[in-house]
């Protein structure tokens, strides 16, 4: 690990920001009265939570995007089904306080007459289980779809749309009440995780801090992945993959695992977003969500990992501000972005920089 | 003529013989004419004037018995002066005038006619003479009694305006008053159809007759009567048929069947079949013909798209905005003549073909052709102009859908027969995709530009060497892609909602389409689209829409795994394509 991060400058100050936001947003959250000038309102707290969720699911496309060339643009669905299976565990938590007061089925399934529990919900009141789930249900749907795809050489752009085939099949699938999965509405007003309420401001200084080290643990582990040896290969396969396989390596196993690997940092992510933001529904899976991502990271500078953290921080911060104070300029800034990054910054923010210094 | 005479005398009898033609109704003053030869023997008009008169004299003192012996004698008189006195009659409209006595149409002043001077007053009833049908001046509400009627008469009224209708030289007429008439039939109804049926010309109308009698003979005494009906039925396909012979061989909760004899049963049950085999077929070719119109609406999408994505590399996530450029293009040719909907439509093509080319131009100019050669920095710079084109509309248009109406030529439907109805914009949409494919494909394949499109395409150093102008080739071939891609849009406006988000829920799908037929062949993409579109309709009825939506999405990402390149594939023989 500390070989990984010796000659990583940006690294380095990454994981050093984020040991010092565990520190400083808990402290200024709770010590300072309200009205001081010093206190960060939950809302700032939960915001900046929501925001290294998002810097999470940057870093996982840019492990593929960056390292390996595949443009992934279905990866909001991995991040909506790790929220969705965080989701299930919140709504079991409601139990008897739903609307409809009823101990096992959640709210949407009392109004739309289920009699009991379906079999895919079993066991999402357990919370090792949902986060096995968590874990698995993204992982699996990347390893099914990562080997078929790879497997047959899809690459390039008929990946980029398969991808977003999917996600957009998913999105569809997800907005049927008959899913069962809230349809159109989705999970919202959970109560407690882990017996612990979810207003509670403990509550959330803890969730900020477990999304500040599953961050930098993921960057760790992605940098780990790179500056290895498996890594190389990896990046060789980006810039000539068929001079890779010729050389003699498996190159559609190196793309399937990497790929897995980053579905299921994809599926964290939604889990920590959800008891955050307090909703998740089938837009989560629409595909604009999935590009936005890709624009994270172009903003950022691919292939450097950091910079997709930068870049989620950015965008999002820039999308907050600007819906906010000039809604309908928003998307005229994101459009402006999608076309001026690629055309102007082909390195992003981090790349610029970079090349000043 | 004597007879004609003498009847109109004695309004009471029935007066049989057939009138002199509808001209006669015109020509009132003929009586002073005729006169001055034989005071005795009027005019045939005369006769027919004198007789209707008479007997709308009669109505204010009439009971209802009298009524409707009136009203059968007026039928009787085959003038055709008689269906608006019995439709006036039937609406409540008909009145005497109590200064005179005179019978008379009268209507609520408030119709589509201008009014003169003092006439605004609204308790004023303009009337109409029944007999001449002119215009016989205004009167008060009060000074007007209605004549009444009862529903046993509006019955009566309502089969002789059918009987009327009969013989209309309009099929269509005809084939409601045939419908009106089956509604309740009696005996009277029956023989006059029968004598109908004779002379009945129009198939449609003749159909009609004999179903319907068939269906009256099926409540006969004798079971052989019954059998030949259910034998005439054999091979309608009017639902009503189709119900009356399933209510036959239906067993009732007692163990009896609807029809007691068993052969007009069993033959009943081999019409049931029968039936039922044509109506598979005709769901089936419409199911096709649905599939086919889905299958078009994706094939106008994706096939600007073909030529972008397909024969340039170019990934246009913007195509999507262009057709929905082209879809309020269709708006605002609309709102500059809203007098002429019907001719919009075909202003609006060369139009949208235009606006969205040009934008396409613009596109490719200022941004694409600094990106050629790294596609997904292409993709999403355009995915950033597709976001700009969406805001620019709604910061224009506002946020809404936008009604863009349908010219009267696309609406209604071709019936082909009962269970077979295409509604015309299906039909349109499928003749009008394949139009512009065909276009293309000879666009591509026969002219100048094609030419150097595909030379460019397939070796773009090599084409520059022998002299094509490579860059003006992209530039206008972006911009004929995205110039039908903006046709397409004009299409769609007809068949879904006009609003910001148009382009994006066509934009998934067309690429599909564009990889499932593969990439770079025009021929792929149009047998694709209709491919889809057809599967996805013959799924539609056992999965639901959005599942099968769903359906045809996974089968699409499991056909490319299969297929990498398509239905079609471009042969080539290097290893990174």
């Amino acid at each position: 690990m500390s070989a990984a991060l010796r000659a990583d400058r940006g690294g380095r100050l990454l994981l050093g920001t984020l040991i010092a936001a565990c520190v400083i947003v808990p402290l200024l959250n709770l010590l300072p009265s309200p009205a001081s000038a010093l206190h960060l309102s939950n809302y700032t707290v939960t915001l900046i939570g929501k925001y290294m969720t998002y810097a999470i699911l940057a870093i996982a496309v840019d492990l593929i995007w960056g390292y390996c060339g595949i443009l992934s643009l279905g990866h909001g669905a991995f991040f909506a089904l790790g929220g969705y299976a965080m989701g299930m565990y919140l709504m079991r938590q409601i139990g008897t306080r739903g609307v409809y007061g009823n101990p096992i089925l959640p709210d949407f399934m009392v109004f739309l007459n289920w009699k009991e529990l379906p079999w895919f919900w079993q066991g999402f009141n357990a919370f090792p289980y949902a986060l096995l789930m968590i874990v698995l249900v993204p992982g699996t749907l990347a390893l099914v779809f990562g080997f078929l795809a790879f497997r047959s050489r899809v690459s390039g752009v008929y990946l980029s749309i398969i991808t977003q085939a999917l996600t957009y099949a998913l999105m569809l699938a997800f907005f049927r009440n008959d899913m069962g999965f809230g349809g159109n509405n989705g999970f919202t007003d959970f109560k407690d995780i882990l017996g612990f309420s979810l207003q509670a401001p403990a509550t959330r200084i803890t969730l900020f801090c477990v999304t500040a080290l599953t961050l930098g643990g993921s960057y760790i582990l992605c940098r780990s992945i790179i500056t290895s040896r498996a890594g190389r290969v990896i990046q060789a396969i980006r810039d000539a993959e068929n001079r890779a396989r010729f050389i003699g390596y498996r190159v559609e196993s190196y793309k399937l695992w990497l790929f897995v690997l980053s579905a299921v940092l994809a599926g964290i992510a939604g889990a920590l977003y959800v008891p955050q933001v307090g909703i998740i529904n089938p837009s989560e899976f629409s595909p604009t969500n999935s590009i936005e991502i890709v624009i994270w990271v172009a903003i950022g500078g691919r292939g450097t990992l950091y910079g997709a953290v930068v870049g989620a921080f950015l965008v999002n911060y820039a999308k907050t501000y600007f819906t906010d104070a000039l809604p309908s300029m928003w998307l005229y800034a994101l459009g402006a972005l999608f076309v001026i990054v690629p055309l102007f910054l082909p390195r992003g923010v981090v790349g610029a920089i970079k090349a000043r210094t | 003529m004597m007879l004609a005479a003498g009847l109109a005398m004695l309004p009471c009898t029935l007066a049989q013989t057939p009138q002199t033609p509808a001209g006669t109704a015109t020509t009132g003053p003929a009586t002073t004419a005729t006169t001055t030869a034989t005071a005795t023997i009027p005019s045939p008009a005369a006769a027919a004037d004198t007789a209707l008169s008479g007997l709308l004299a009669q109505f204010p003192d009439a009971s209802y018995a009298d009524k409707r012996a009136l009203i059968r004698q007026l039928t009787a008189l085959h003038d055709p002066r008689v269906h608006a006195v019995l439709e006036a009659l039937l609406d409540g409209n008909l009145y005497v005038r109590s200064s005179d006595g005179r019978v008379l149409i009268a209507k609520p002043q408030n119709d589509a006619t201008p009014q003169g001077p003092g006439e605004e007053n609204s308790s004023q009833l303009r009337t109409v003479d029944p007999q001449s049908g002119a215009p016989a001046g205004t009167a008060a509400a009060d000074d007007l009694a209605p004549i009444g009627v009862n529903n046993q008469l509006r019955k009566e009224l309502r089969i002789a305006l059918a009987q009327y209708d009969l013989s209309s030289p309009d099929p269509a007429v005809r084939l409601d008053a045939v419908k009106e008439m089956l509604r309740a039939l009696d005996a009277e109804g029956a023989a006059m159809l029968r004598e109908r049926l004779k002379l009945e010309s129009d198939a449609g109308v003749k159909r009609e007759i004999r179903d319907g009698l068939a269906l009256a003979d099926l409540d006969a005494a004798e079971a052989a009567t019954r059998l030949a009906a259910v034998h005439a039925l054999s091979g309608s396909l009017n639902p009503d048929v189709y119900n009356r012979l399933s209510a036959m061989v239906l067993p009732s909760s007692d163990g009896s069947f609807g029809e007691s004899d068993p052969n007009v049963r069993a033959a009943a049950q081999s019409d049931l079949r029968s039936i039922e085999r044509s109506r598979t077929f005709y769901a089936a070719i419409q199911t096709i013909i649905y599939g086919l119109s889905q299958g078009s609406v994706l094939v106008l999408a994706a096939i600007g798209l073909a030529i972008t994505f397909g024969v340039m590399g170019v990934i246009n996530m913007a195509h999507g905005e262009l057709m929905m450029l082209g879809a309020y293009t269709t708006y605002v040719v609309q709102l500059l003549m809203p007098q002429h909907i019907g001719a919009s439509i075909l202003v609006a093509i060369p139009v949208a073909f235009l606006v969205s080319g040009l934008a396409g131009i613009a596109i490719e100019r200022g941004i694409v052709r600094h990106l050629y050669g790294r596609p997904l920095e292409t993709l999403l710079a355009t995915f950033g102009v597709s976001l700009i084109l969406q805001q620019a509309v709604r910061d224009l248009f506002s946020a809404n859908n936008r009604p863009v109406e349908t010219p009267a030529w696309l609406a209604g439907s071709l019936q082909i027969n009962e269970v077979l109805a295409i509604t015309y914009n299906r039909l349109y949409i499928i003749v009008f995709t394949f139009a512009l494919f065909l276009v293309l494909l000879a666009v591509l394949k026969r002219t100048r530009l094609g030419l150097e499109v595909r030379a460019v395409s397939q070796n773009r150093a090599m084409a520059k060497a022998m002299g094509v102008r490579t860059e003006w080739v992209d530039a206008l071939t972006f911009g004929l892609g995205s110039g039908i891609a903006g046709i397409a849009g004009v299409a769609l406006s007809q068949l879904t909602n006009v609003g910001p988000n148009l382009g994006q829920s066509y934009i998934v799908d067309s690429f599909m389409v564009v990889v499932f037929g593969g990439v770079g062949n025009l021929w792929g993409t149009e047998v694709g689209g209709n491919a889809l579109g057809i599967v996805n309709k013959l799924l539609e009825p056992y999965s639901g829409a959005v599942l099968a939506k769903i359906l045809v999405l996974v089968f699409l990402i499991l056909f490319i795994q299969r297929r990498p390149r398509g239905l079609f594939p471009q042969k080539g023989r290097a290893a990174d394509a």
